[in-house]
């Protein structure tokens, strides 16, 4: 089985401690995790919590059945990434002490549709919102002209159309 | 009502009908053992609160019952680590709770403060720190709900002395609620029906039983399933009681350690129904060695053991009990016995060959002989606990476990020096059966200090202890593996242990031969007082079968 980027959709319990519960399980049962991003939900009392597992299908379907068995987690899903809306959010500090240089930054978040939020006389920020490959490809050009900094808040995630996350008990689903 | 937090601890266990506590005082909880003198709850003080959690845990799996164990923050909390761990692996429902230093304090490296609760998060099917008064009661509730409720585990509730301390107004009829808790429902018919028909087609099927038979306490279930099907029973360490030894269809342990007759049929199954296991090492060896042309049917009440560690054709989640009904009311119309003759007698000729050779091989006062012996003096309801490593095998291999709950042993984490405490923690839940703990020298020592225990509060348990002054099981594998050469394993010969019980004030016996071993043993079930019996045995002798590390069941050192 190969290996890929899986996105797994969860709700978790929105209290202390949760999640130390959840990453120390990834941890110990040895699971390649390349990004988590968490965030309130329009419920006080659950977060959701999006997590990007690289590996095989095996992996996958064994990541939701130890997220399921852990009580502070609500539900679970693997996402279906056709039929899923993926973003990321960077923060990209490139050096630009010259005109030519800031013109050119400046032009390239214009392409990515990005924003520049911060220029100072040797640097620029520049926000980039999209799939973690726009991401990727935004990080490149900015190190031909001398990237400094990145923050990126690792993928999150929602499926089109009306079905929720909530809407039924469903775990792992293939295709 | 407004209560202390530690009174509204003691009300609330109160309320879960626990009866008894195991543990030790400390500092960060002091408040909780003033609350304990007014509770009518009976406290076991212990010597060391590793011992506190084993007895818990025994007392668990003598009776099915959550046992509850309590220890001050700190070092109290951490030596409760190896006993929660224990009782983790085997899915024990332990109720553990831990002082902690106050509030304010938490984070600031105060005096014995350790963040048990970062610390037992992989060990603990959950753990919680309270931090109001007014969360106790809930937090109790939930803890038992969870701890005995699906696949069993222990559960850690960390007090903050100072939470202890505070008064709340407190409510103790509200529900548990917890959102991310599913119980397992009813097992799937369709996956029952697949079953169903692998089973009644099988022409060799064979019944792997695990400690979820136990758990779920479906041993008659199995029984009827297994006659049914004239299937052969094996079972897993855990699941050892589960089936009755004496039984017809019975083979034992399978596995590292199993039974000849149970590691090869096993093998030549068309159809193997595996019930309330995990597929753990131990058992199956080499897993693709492991029944690599048969059809599996696992059932287990976790759907996360589904396919962790071995692929199977067919999987349904649920209760062993509920699986095992479901299956045998759809069988019962259209099974035919007949089919199973040419496997039966293949299973009979077998146990005969076994059973003979190994007649051959009981002299004088090696292991087998004193554990078929004490099966023989020992009420068929006796408990047995036993520690880790050649005691052990020794006693799955060759003391008949003849029903449920009768034998308890650390599977999952293999802890030497659980034994002896969860003997005591067995002889509280069932004062009315003996319990003994099989015993090796080297366990024995690790949790000896609850000798203290076993006379102060007057809990007579009887320790047969295999004495070869080794680390058995590890000398073993050096002389079998490890071109004979000993490193670290010679014990010498102390302590004496006759006088190490007599020190405690138990009684100590020493027996040479099979007479004198049978005269002490009685003499100790008639008398009533915890008694160790000393039975020095040959230092070189082997726990056989065993199927060497990396190999499939088929490679079996045999006797």
């Amino acid at each position: 089985m190969t290996e890929q980027a899986f996105i797994v959709g969860t709700v978790v319990a929105n209290k202390p401690g949760v999640l130390h519960k959840i990453s120390n399980m990834f941890r110990r049962r040895s699971f390649n995790i390349e990004s988590i991003s968490v965030g309130p939900t329009e419920e006080k009392e659950l977060a959701r919590m999006t997590i990007t597992l690289l590996g095989n299908e095996w992996a996958a379907r064994q990541l939701v059945k130890q997220l399921e068995k852990l009580i502070d987690v609500v539900s679970v899903t693997v996402l279906d990434q056709k039929k899923t809306v993926l973003r990321e959010l960077a923060l990209v500090k490139i050096v630009a002490a010259d005109s030519k240089t800031r013109s050119d930054v400046i032009d390239w978040a214009n392409i990515f549709r990005g924003q520049v939020v911060d220029a100072s006389p040797e640097s620029i920020i520049v926000e980039v919102t999209g799939t973690p490959d726009k991401i990727d490809a935004f990080i490149e050009l900015a190190k031909g002209v001398g990237l400094k900094e990145t923050s990126r808040t690792g993928v999150t995630a929602l499926e089109r159309g009306p079905r929720t996350i909530n809407s039924e008990k469903r775990g792992y689903q293939n295709g | 009502m407004t209560i202390s937090g530690a009174r509204c601890l003691m009300k609330a266990l109160t309320h879960q009908k626990v009866s008894t506590i195991f543990g030790l005082p400390g500092g960060q909880i002091m408040p909780v053992y003033d609350a304990l003198l007014d509770s009518g709850i009976r406290h076991i003080l212990v010597r060391h609160e590793q011992s506190a959690v084993h007895m818990a845990d025994g007392y668990a799996r003598a009776s099915g019952r959550p046992g509850v164990c309590m220890a001050t923050s700190g070092p109290g909390a951490t030596n409760l680590v190896t006993g929660i761990a224990t009782a983790y692996m085997d899915s024990s429902p332990v109720v553990a709770v831990t002082g902690q230093v106050p509030r304010p304090q938490i984070g600031t490296d105060a005096f014995q403060e350790a963040d048990i609760v970062g610390i037992t998060t992989p060990i603990t099917k959950y753990n919680f720190q309270v931090r109001r008064a007014a969360e106790i009661p809930g937090t109790v509730k939930t803890a038992f709900h969870i701890a005995t409720t699906g696949r069993p585990g222990p559960v850690l509730i960390d007090i903050p002395k100072d939470v202890q301390i505070e008064t709340a107004e407190v409510e103790f009829s509200e529900p548990v609620r917890i959102r991310g808790y599913r119980l397992t429902g009813d097992p799937d018919s369709t996956e029952v029906e697949k079953a169903v028909e692998l089973l009644s087609d099988a022409e060799r099927p064979f019944i792997l039983a695990g400690g979820g038979v136990r758990i779920s306490n479906a041993c008659e279930e199995l029984r009827m399933l297994a006659e049914l099907l004239c299937a052969p029973v094996g079972s897993t360490l855990m699941g050892k009681g589960c089936f009755p030894e004496d039984h017809p269809l019975s083979l034992g342990m399978v596995g590292m350690h199993g039974k000849t007759e149970a590691n090869r049929l096993i093998l030549e199954a068309d159809v193997l129904f595996a019930i309330g296991v995990r597929f753990s090492d131990r058992t199956i060896c080499k897993v693709d060695k492991f029944c690599p042309k048969a059809k599996i049917v696992h059932a287990d009440i976790d759907s996360a053991e589904i396919e962790k560690n071995k692929e199977v054709d067919v999987s349904i989640v649920g209760d062993a009990s509920k699986v095992m009904c479901a299956i045998r009311s759809r069988l019962v119309h259209r099974f035919r016995k007949e089919k199973r003759s040419e496997w039966h007698t293949r299973v009979e000729q077998l146990k005969e060959v076994v059973r003979e050779k190994n007649n051959n091989h009981e002299d004088g006062l090696a292991p087998p002989a004193i554990l078929k012996k004490m099966r023989k003096i020992l009420p068929a309801n006796a408990i047995v606990t036993t520690e880790v490593g050649q005691n052990q095998m020794w006693a799955a291999l060759h003391f008949s476990a003849l029903g449920p709950r009768t034998f308890i042993t650390s599977g999952g984490l293999g802890t030497m020096g659980f034994g002896f405490p969860a003997a005591i923690g067995a002889k509280i839940a069932r004062p009315d059966v003996p319990v003994v703990d099989i015993a090796g020298d080297g366990s024995f020592i690790m949790t000896e200090n609850s000798l203290a225990t076993s006379v102060s509060e007057q809990i007579p348990v009887i320790v047969v202890i295999l004495n070869n002054r080794m680390l058995g099981m590890v000398a073993q594998w050096q002389r079998q593996f490890f071109n004979g050469r000993y490193s670290a394993v010679e014990l010498g010969n102390v302590p004496d242990f006759v006088k190490l019980a007599q020190a405690y004030g138990a009684e100590g016996l020493r027996a040479q031969s099979l007479e004198e071993f049978t005269s002490a043993l009685e003499n100790a079930l008639k008398n009533g007082v915890t008694t160790v019996i000393d039975v020095p045995i040959s230092p070189e002798e082997n726990v056989l079968p065993i199927v060497p590390p990396g190999n499939g069941l088929e490679q079996v050192l045999e006797v």
